[in-house]
């Protein structure tokens, strides 16, 4: 591909740091984040498919408390890029666009995807072992 | 005419009669697609989750052999991970320029991806049909 001279967009240091960059960046973030994690996914299920000892090394692996940490991280990130998604869901229908909307749909991204974080562990906490 | 009927066309593609391939959002279109499956099907994913925590192999075996649970996993499996292709491919296509390393990633991730969707499909298959 030919390089030419043409003028760039300014770096991302020439803006002044806002709010709703982070939620963009994190959207980011999170996508590659959970196309990582697909892989213990994958790993759980072949597990349980392989047979019962394999499925209690896998279990064993992921109750540990560095496999707990990373299924906590996991479930936060999956629950943010949903919350975020949805967000991006109205974009694309043409809603939400303003600044005061933008800000306002942030704040409920954060703050939902925090409370359901804590929902979903504190149900699978309260159903541990009742299978 | 097609000036006045398309004002969006460039005018070397009236010159040339190259128009739209009407592909041109196929990328987008099915990132968005997949975004739409995946909202319930992720919500349905955390909640099983949380109902398995602690489970046994049969147990969790038990729970994924039940057909509308083998096939909902199966087809959060194929829409995950045909989303997280499609949003990796635009993440390496961003940040990586070097034709040669750009293709390569692509490839990888591409490959990778649909293995790894095979994988998880057949081990639902397999504890579905009891193998």
């Amino acid at each position: 591909m030919a390089k030419t001279a043409r003028p760039l967009s300014p770096h991302l240091q020439i803006y002044s740091w806002k709010f709703t960059m982070l939620l963009s960046i994190l959207h980011r973030a999170t996508g590659i984040a959970l196309a990582g994690g697909t892989l213990l996914l994958v790993y759980w299920l072949s597990a349980a498919a392989s047979g019962a000892a394999a499925f209690a090394d896998a279990q064993g692996i992921i109750g540990s408390w560095f496999g707990l940490l990373v299924l906590f991280g996991f479930s936060y990130a999956l629950f943010f890029h949903l919350c975020n998604g949805i967000r991006h869901l109205f974009w694309d229908a043409g809603y939400g666009f303003d600044l005061g909307t933008a800000w306002a749909s942030a704040l409920v991204t954060i703050v939902v995807s925090a409370a359901l974080t804590v929902i979903a562990w504190l149900a699978g906490i309260s159903f541990m072992g009742g299978l | 005419m097609s000036a006045v009927k398309n004002p969006m066309r460039s005018a070397l593609g009236r010159v040339r009669h190259l128009g739209s391939a009407k592909e041109g959002v196929q990328h987008w279109w099915a990132q968005r697609l997949t975004a739409l499956a995946l909202v319930p099907l992720i919500l349905w994913f955390v909640a099983s989750l949380a109902y398995l925590a602690g489970a046994d192999h049969a147990g969790f075996t038990g729970w994924l052999a039940r057909p509308y649970n083998a096939l909902l996993m199966i087809v959060l499996l194929a829409a995950g991970f045909h989303h997280a292709q499609l949003g990796l491919q635009v993440v390496i296509e961003d940040y990586v320029h070097r034709e040669g390393c750009k293709l390569a990633l692509l490839i990888v991730v591409k490959f990778a991806a649909l293995l790894l969707a095979l994988a998880g499909i057949f081990a639902v298959l397999k504890i579905a049909f009891g193998a």
